[in-house]
């Protein structure tokens, strides 16, 4: 086994067990914690398909900047754990978790429907996935959408200054 | 040397979106379900990359860069959203808020 597909199982491992212990856990400072080291995970598993750019914005652009700000609200809201509803909770959970595992078999199934035989990497993905490349093509055939995305950070920091204020008059 | 098929990477995603989708369904807590829509982004993101390496094109990673941006004007928002919920109702139970309930 290579190097490679060493790493690519492991981090496969660590990315599902955090993302379940993401979703089980009843504090939110746990699932917070869960959800960065599956960010890391995630970030390792772009290094193994050559996405080298990816994998660094990952951790700061996830693990880095929104992690802290939802870090942040939960101890803004001073969150304590959740607790259980009586019994009305337990068959939203099972039906609940009975359609997402539907969901899941079905995207499985039918991402398996047809066998794409690809087993190598393509011979260029170093080149792709390196940061000269990304900011050229970024900068000149995506250089309409990289504007218009500018506009929307804008327009969702004003609009989180106008949600989290207190009263507008004042 | 790369000996690793495009349909573990896409089995993965698969796995890990309708984790987060169980999560979504089954959680009561408005930051923890915010959190399981990153990781269904997430796993989406990585489909995404998988194919533009295995394929040698570019849009997939560019496509990852915009939804990343994209996730965090949603972070932001969601977050002022949550607050201004809990400032109003005192609580981030989902299931308590039924203001447009019929």
């Amino acid at each position: 086994m290579s190097l490679v597909s060493g790493a690519f199982f492991v981090f496969a491992l660590c990315a599902v067990a955090s993302a379940i212990v993401m979703v089980t856990r009843k504090s939110p400072v746990a699932a917070a914690v869960g959800l960065i080291t599956h960010f890391f995970c995630l970030s390792g598993l772009y290094l193994t398909l050559q996405a080298q750019l990816l994998a660094a914005l990952q951790i700061l652009v996830y693990a880095g900047a929104i992690m802290v700000l939802v870090t942040f609200v939960i101890m803004l809201l001073n969150l304590g754990e959740e607790e259980k509803l009586a019994q009305k909770l337990n068959v939203r959970n099972i039906v609940g978790i009975v359609i997402a595992g539907l969901l899941g078999v079905q995207i499985i199934a039918f991402l398996m429907m047809q066998r794409s035989e690809l087993t190598q990497l393509s011979p260029n993905a170093e080149v792709i996935g390196s940061v000269n490349e990304l900011g050229r093509v970024l900068f000149t055939d995506y250089l309409f959408p990289f504007e218009a995305v500018s506009l929307l950070l804008l327009a969702a920091v004003v609009g989180a200054v106008v949600l989290a204020k207190r009263n507008l008059e004042a | 040397m790369q000996s690793i098929p495009l349909e573990y990477y896409l089995a993965l995603s698969g796995v890990l979106f309708s984790i987060g989708a169980i999560g979504v369904l089954t959680r009561r807590n408005a930051i923890i379900i915010f959190m399981c829509i990153e990781l269904m982004l997430n796993s989406v993101n990585l489909t995404l990359v998988a194919f533009s390496s295995f394929l040698g094109n570019t849009a997939g990673q560019i496509f990852v860069f915009f939804v990343m941006t994209v996730a965090a004007a949603e972070a932001a928002i969601g977050l002022a959203i949550i607050l201004a919920l809990f400032r109003n109702k005192q609580t981030i139970y989902v299931d308590e808020v039924n203001l447009m309930r019929w």
